[in-house]
């Protein structure tokens, strides 16, 4: 009787100590970037030279119609050209992209992430692993954007509060929806 | 000026709980390499803090991810990056809600349960026969199960963590339709080791807290039935004080 209360009790604890060491497990490799791939699929590399990546990281994914076909896997600077060198690891599935495509950095959702879309040129020749795609389009850059808006608006309004015909407005009235 | 003394000896007085507990954590770390000998008390003791704590844990596991998803989903629903869900959840769970949540559920299901052991045990002086047969009380009794504790402790932050986030998807992917592919690759890249990290050291230290407390209180129990029930009730409550305030300093020396 005893002996067998002290199986279940070794059992029960045994089972509990598992599984807390499986939930680690899960965190540390199933959560991060850093997990253990068990079987690493074949893949070849290419790389692309941006002017601004933007904010880019390691590890966006790289997609053609929207399809994900592989990662960032390196992001380095170039000191000759000023450029930033991003290595892009696609799966060997997709080896068939023209050598005349082209890489832009886009933006997933309004303010989302950051990833690579390659559009397919008209070559008949492929591109093969540590080849570089050389048509490439830099990240849009929300401050640059805003940063523009900004200069035409007050451009736009200092013209119409100049103009001869400008009626005096309430202060607070916007002047170049009067101007119209 | 009588005010002024009574403060002052209140503070003496809490100076002096602050050094005993102290002195107590150090006479356990020292007997504990002994302890550990006796692995078949230790095992007990995880048995009885963690496996038993299981059942508690998992289901607020799994509670505390389904809200996270819904609340989670309803206010990145706002800023149009549904996406992010996974990220947000696995982030809250790991580094915040599975150490704190667990460490206040394993203060009330487990602490008290040391502590009032413990205290029963003093109040019926099983410790004093010990004493008199040279069985040491802490060493036989206390050690083994503030290690149970100890080790119980970050398991069952690991496992609250993982249901939390299997909750999080159900509620975020199966009922309110966020893409599962995202879910998970936005996790992982933005998850890192840093952040898994935290959430360990923090369980670690909160294990720690909540085991030394229970068995503080428990074994310096006043040996009566009140003295029993005071001690348990002052477990749950100097552990949620302390573990909330530790949780505070541990985020800031992580920033």
């Amino acid at each position: 009787m005893a002996i067998r209360k002290t199986r279940t009790l070794n059992l029960g604890t045994g089972m509990f100590v598992l599984l807390g060491f499986a939930a680690l497990f899960f965190l540390t490799t199933q959560t991060t970037s850093r997990g253990i791939s068990f079987a690493s699929p074949p893949h070849y590399d290419l790389t692309a030279k941006f002017d601004n990546i933007g904010d880019l990281k390691v590890g966006a994914p790289v997609s053609m119609s929207g399809v994900e076909m592989g990662r960032v896997t390196k992001i380095a600077f170039d000191p000759k050209e000023y450029k930033a060198v991003v290595t892009l690891r696609l799966d060997a599935r997709y080896n068939q992209i023209p050598t005349d495509s082209d890489a832009a950095i886009y933006t997933q959702g309004l303010l989302g992430g950051k990833f690579i879309g390659i559009t397919a040129g008209g070559a008949e020749t492929y591109l093969k692993d540590k080849d570089q795609i050389d048509f490439t389009q830099s990240a849009f850059v929300l401050e640059n954007l805003i940063g523009q808006v900004l200069a035409n608006f007050t451009k736009s309004s200092g013209q119409t509060s100049a103009a001869p015909d400008a009626k005096p407005a309430a202060p607070d009235a916007k002047p170049t929806e009067k101007s119209k | 000026m009588k005010l002024i003394r009574e403060l002052w000896d209140s503070l003496i007085e809490s100076l002096v709980g602050l050094g005993s507990v102290v002195r107590f954590l150090l006479r356990l770390v020292i007997e504990a390499p002994r302890a550990l000998l006796r692995l078949d008390l230790i095992s007990q003791q995880i048995y009885n803090s963690g496996s038993l704590s299981l059942v508690i844990i998992m289901l607020s596991g799994l509670f505390v991810g389904m809200v996270l998803g819904l609340q989670g989903f309803q206010l990145l629903q706002r800023f149009g990056s549904e996406e992010a869900l996974g990220t947000a959840a696995t982030i809250g769970l790991v580094k915040e809600l599975g150490p704190v949540v667990t460490a206040l559920l394993f203060a009330g299901r487990a602490g008290t349960a040391l502590a009032s052991e413990l205290g029963l045990m003093r109040a019926t002086d099983q410790l004093s026969a010990m004493e008199m047969m040279a069985v040491d009380p802490i060493r036989r009794v206390v050690v083994p199960r503030f290690l149970g504790g100890v080790i119980a402790m970050p398991l069952l932050a690991a496992i609250f963590s993982v249901i939390g986030i299997y909750g999080a998807q159900l509620v975020g992917v199966q009922i309110m339709g966020v893409d599962s592919g995202s879910f998970w690759s936005q996790m992982r890249s933005a998850v890192g080791l840093s952040d898994i990290n935290e959430g360990i050291v923090k369980s670690c230290i909160f294990g720690v807290t909540c085991s030394l407390i229970a068995v503080y209180e428990g074994y310096y129990a006043t040996p009566t039935a009140e003295g029993v029930g005071r001690a348990t009730t002052r477990t749950v409550v100097t552990s949620a004080v302390v573990i909330l305030f530790l949780d505070y300093l541990i985020t800031a020396a992580f920033l």
